[in-house]
């Protein structure tokens, strides 16, 4: 008998965890945990080999909820403890789970150096643009003159782009995707998986208790399209509900414009996606409202070595027994007293 | 020098004056090479058998401008015929490099003592630098000591003129020389030191031959030279017990007993550290060990360094966390996740003086309070502290194995002095050393993350990647057995007494409570911890000598204390804790074990001088 024994492939079922869910009703975050559960069935992960980790904040409820390892850390330095966890076990398939205060305020820090060292994980950054757990206040990505409970004139800080300064600080993949968008979402959490090195997305979340319908232009069925294109590499760059736009460079003013593609339309001038190009990724990351789609998918994506793939092949990580200790002990210069107490130079 | 009125000892070895013990000093500018030469002399002294303790004295800047006092670097080496401890009171011999290090470093010197300075260096433009207005050689203010003037600037360039030397590069082999006349002064084979060149000037013999002439030149001049007030003399090997020795720095024996430790558990280690004075020594000797499982990382930051530790020790490494107070502060509200979460850590805090950034480079103990107490929540972390360079090495391996014995986070209390100072080590024979065993957990039947050693109340260590075992854990409150997120009063109530009755069970592993001298029930018992242990001892032995009713008992546990101490402390006339700090321990003792133990406190920079304390002990014993 030669039968290929079947394969069980695993459910969303086997990646969750019989811990009760305690997001608000309505949060975004049900929708990202199901698109990333998705993603683990669909990449064939390894409920053992895999630990998300977390720092403070309503997202970061999120490994409780994943039947994989989990580590609940403290507020923004997620990042520090999956490096550690990286560089002491490599095989381990790390998933980084953060928010925009968490992220890109306390943790800002931890946030350039994990992207810059570029040690492998999949960083997804839950942006909301408010602080959602401490009830409200604003975040470091909040639209300017948002009135919060600690802005009640309108917050007066200009807000920072998150990928950006994940493109700024070294990211080698940078992508963008919106938890009501879940088609597209499981996708771009595969490519984040494939990516050797810290991949950090930038998934936009609609939260339904202070901020909410802040996405909507950008979700709302018949109009979104309009306002956000998916990149996908080396297709021309076109968006809209009848896919009737195209985004071009205009060399004079060194900046993308928008091109209606009507009949005729000159096609050719069309920007084709490389997401190997980091000057292009920045000029995609950098388009908002309302006259600019909002870039998602994988904006940028350029692997090289990662952290701890470099930082372990300079190591000897072979057992060290007694005798070697001893040698290492001895390094140098050593002397010998003798019974009788004299020395001798050894 | 216990013995110094010699004034026209001979010049050959047969007539040379023994001494039973010496203090040297070197001082020059931080671009002297002062603490090479310190180290160079500290090795010859342990191959001649003496025993030794060495204090390097740096100024924080670290290229302050040339001449200055504030760039002014000194050495100092204690040895001897007997027990040596401490790196001594004040020196015996001062060889001072330019007039900012003889302005700094004499009023250290005693009348009397033997001072060698160099006056190719005493000049106008060196004076205005170190702010001298008059020249010290001349104008009758070193009357009182025992002055030698040679112009080494002078001999060193002609020493080195075959070699083609340019003048700067010269100029730098005066160190050397220096070195050389000293070696000549205390009977100490320039041998090693010629090797020492050898290797590390490989790749530019020039240099190599060029300092090796200039050490031998110094050396030929004092054999030569027939000087009023020069002695040869020679100090005699101490009693050492038999064994395999070599000199360690504090930051060695640490680095090395981590990495032993390691070993002894079968495990890797990973080390992250954030750059600090005085504690960056250790991360840079471990960062030369990657031979040996060791994975160094310097980290972003102070916060990042001990949550990359822990998530380490989460990924099944000993995580081990390096720095100094300030970094320290900066690491509280982790180390408060890694006592909640209850994975192994240890935290080396090599104290300086505060607050805030205060002296980096100078010593004090006062960081007792944030160890034992330093986080919020009642979040109990055992606390070890290391009184000598060599002890380094037993306490590194002594707080792993209690961090991965009992799950927990350890840390222990160093300082720069430790760090910085060397001693003779005995070295041990790995061998001989106990394995380090850890609650690692495999089955996934019945598994609760949570669920503890009845013995040690440890969780088992079920480190991801393991089949089956699959869980969550984080910093919110969790069930006494699931781990699962708990709120429920009763829950919180028995997981704070868990974590205290933990700790506190650490102190069952303790080995005996050793007197470090004398004997319980003492009139007087003096109550130590860390680097104060050399300069106590001897003050507290000395006067046992002189037959006063006193005892010295150590501390190298912090917390939780030693359970026989408080019987040791309620036999005592009277106790008193000589810390520097304003009375941390003493706090601690008063708390603990409701005694009225006495302060004495000094807060300077400095190091304890047995002198003091033993003046203060008489008083004590007086009273």
């Amino acid at each position: 008998m030669n039968i290929a024994t079947p394969v069980m492939k695993r459910t969303i079922k086997d990646f969750t965890s019989d811990q009760e869910v305690r997001w608000c009703p309505g949060c975004g975050d049900y929708a990202i945990l199901k698109a990333v559960q998705k993603t683990l069935v669909d990449i064939d992960a390894d409920p053992d080999r895999t630990v998300f980790v977390s720092g403070i904040g309503c997202a970061a409820r999120f490994p409780y909820y994943v039947s994989t390892y989990g580590f609940h850390t403290i507020h923004g330095r997620a990042p520090a403890f999956a490096t550690g966890i990286k560089l002491s076990n490599p095989e381990l398939d790390v998933w980084l789970i953060t928010g925009d205060g968490d992220a890109l305020s306390i943790g800002g820090n931890h946030l350039v150096h994990v992207l810059r060292r570029n040690v492998d994980m999949q960083i997804l950054l839950f942006n909301n643009e408010i602080y959602g757990l401490t009830k409200g206040q604003y975040s470091p990505t909040t639209q300017k003159g948002t009135r919060t409970p600690s802005s009640p004139q309108g917050s007066v800080d200009a807000p920072l782009s998150a990928t950006l300064l994940a493109l700024g600080a070294g990211a080698r993949f940078v992508a963008r995707g919106i938890d009501r968008l879940q088609k597209d979402l499981p996708g771009i959490l595969a490519r984040a998986h494939a990516h050797k090195g810290a991949s950090f997305v930038e998934i936009y979340q609609n939260c339904i208790i202070y901020n909410d319908g802040v996405f909507e232009g950008l979700t709302e069925k018949g109009i979104g399209e309009d306002h956000r294109i998916l990149l996908e590499h080396g297709k021309p760059m076109i968006f809209g509900r009848n896919r009737d736009k195209g985004l071009v460079l205009n060399h004079d003013r060194l900046a993308l414009e928008v091109v209606d593609l009507g009949e005729g339309a000159d096609t050719g001038r069309l920007l084709v996606h490389d997401e190997t190009n980091k000057t292009m990724a920045s000029m995609l990351a950098a388009m908002e409202g309302p006259d600019m789609p909002v870039a998602l998918g994988v904006l940028y994506c350029n692997p090289d070595a990662s952290y701890e793939q470099e930082v372990t092949a300079r190591e000897n990580h072979d057992r060290v027994d007694a005798d070697r200790l001893n040698a290492m002990l001895r390094q140098g210069r050593c002397w010998t007293v003798g019974e009788d107490g004299t020395g001798s130079g050894g | 020098m216990t013995d110094l009125q010699v004034a026209t000892a001979g010049n050959t070895a047969s007539s040379r004056r023994k001494l039973d013990s010496v203090v040297v000093r070197f001082a020059g500018d931080s671009g002297d090479g002062i603490q090479v030469t310190g180290g160079q002399f500290t090795l010859a002294t342990a191959l001649a058998g003496n025993d030794l303790a060495t204090f390097p004295d740096y100024p924080a800047e670290i290229r302050a401008p040339v001449g200055t006092t504030f760039g002014v670097s000194a050495f100092q080496i204690h040895f001897g015929d007997r027990s040596v401890k401490t790196a001594g009171d004040a020196p015996d011999t001062l060889i001072a490099f330019n007039p900012a290090a003889l302005k700094v470093n004499l009023p250290r010197l005693p009348k009397g003592g033997l001072l060698i300075v160099d006056e190719g260096s005493f000049n106008e433009r060196n004076f205005k630098k170190a702010e001298i207005t008059a020249n010290p050689l001349e104008d009758g203010s070193l009357d009182d000591y025992n002055l030698i003037r040679i112009d080494i600037t002078k001999r060193t360039l002609e020493a080195v003129k075959p070699y083609g030397l340019s003048q700067k590069e010269g100029v730098r082999c005066k160190n050397f020389w220096a070195l050389g006349l000293v070696y000549w002064l205390y009977d100490r084979d320039p041998a090693p030191t010629e090797e020492w060149l050898k290797a590390k000037f490989r790749n530019n013999p020039k240099i190599a031959e060029a300092n090796i002439a200039a050490m031998h030149a110094g050396h030929a001049y004092g054999e030569t030279m027939e000087l009023d007030g020069f002695g040869a003399y020679t100090v005699p090997p101490a009693p050492i017990a038999p064994g395999q020795y070599r000199t360690v720095t504090g930051a060695e024996a640490m680095a090395w007993g981590l990495v032993v430790a390691a070993g002894l558990a079968d495990k890797e280690m990973m080390f992250a550290s954030y750059p600090i004075t005085p504690a960056s020594v250790i991360l840079h000797h471990l960062a030369r060990l990657s031979d040996y499982r060791v994975t160094t990382f310097q980290a972003e930051d102070e916060i990042a360094a001990v949550c990359a530790a822990i998530g380490a020790s989460y990924a099944g490494s000993i995580g081990v966390t390096s720095s100094s107070g300030p970094g320290i502060a900066l690491k509280g509200e982790a180390l408060g996740l890694a006592v909640a979460v209850e994975l192994p850590l240890v935290v080396v805090n090599s104290q300086r003086a505060g607050p805030s950034t205060g002296m980096p480079t100078k010593t004090e103990q006062a960081d007792l309070f944030q160890a034992v107490f330093g986080r919020n929540g009642d979040a109990p972390m055992a606390v070890l502290a290391v009184r000598s360079p060599g002890d380094a090495f037993d306490v590194a391996v002594e707080a792993t194995r209690i961090a991965l014995t009992y799950m927990t986070p350890v840390m222990i209390l160093t300082d720069g002095y430790i760090n910085n100072a060397a001693e003779p080590w005995k070295i041990p024979d790995v061998r001989n050393m106990v394995a380090i065993d850890a609650p690692y957990h495999t089955q996934a039947e019945g598994f609760h993350p949570f669920a503890r050693d009845p013995e040690t109340l440890a969780r088992p260590w079920a480190i991801p990647g393991t089949p089956g075992l699959a869980h969550r854990i984080g910093g919110i409150e969790r069930d006494a057995l699931t781990g699962n997120i708990s709120y429920d009063p009763a829950n919180h109530q028995k997981m704070t007494d868990l974590r205290a009755a933990k700790i506190r069970g650490i102190a069952n592993s303790y080995g005996p409570l050793e007197m470090a001298a004398g004997k319980p029930g003492a009139a007087l018992t003096v109550v130590g911890w860390g680097s104060t242990y050399g300069a106590v001892n001897e003050a507290v032995q000395d006067l046992i000598g002189e037959g006063a009713d006193i005892a010295h008992v150590h501390l190298r546990h912090i917390w939780p204390l030693h359970p026989d101490l408080g019987d040791v402390l309620r036999r005592a006339g009277r106790v008193v804790v000589p810390e520097m700090n304003n009375g941390q321990l003493l706090t601690l003792l008063r708390s603990e074990y409701l005694i009225d133990a006495r302060p004495l406190d000094q807060v300077t920079g400095q190091p304890f001088r047995i002198g003091n304390l033993k003046a203060a002990f008489r008083r004590h014993l007086e009273a």
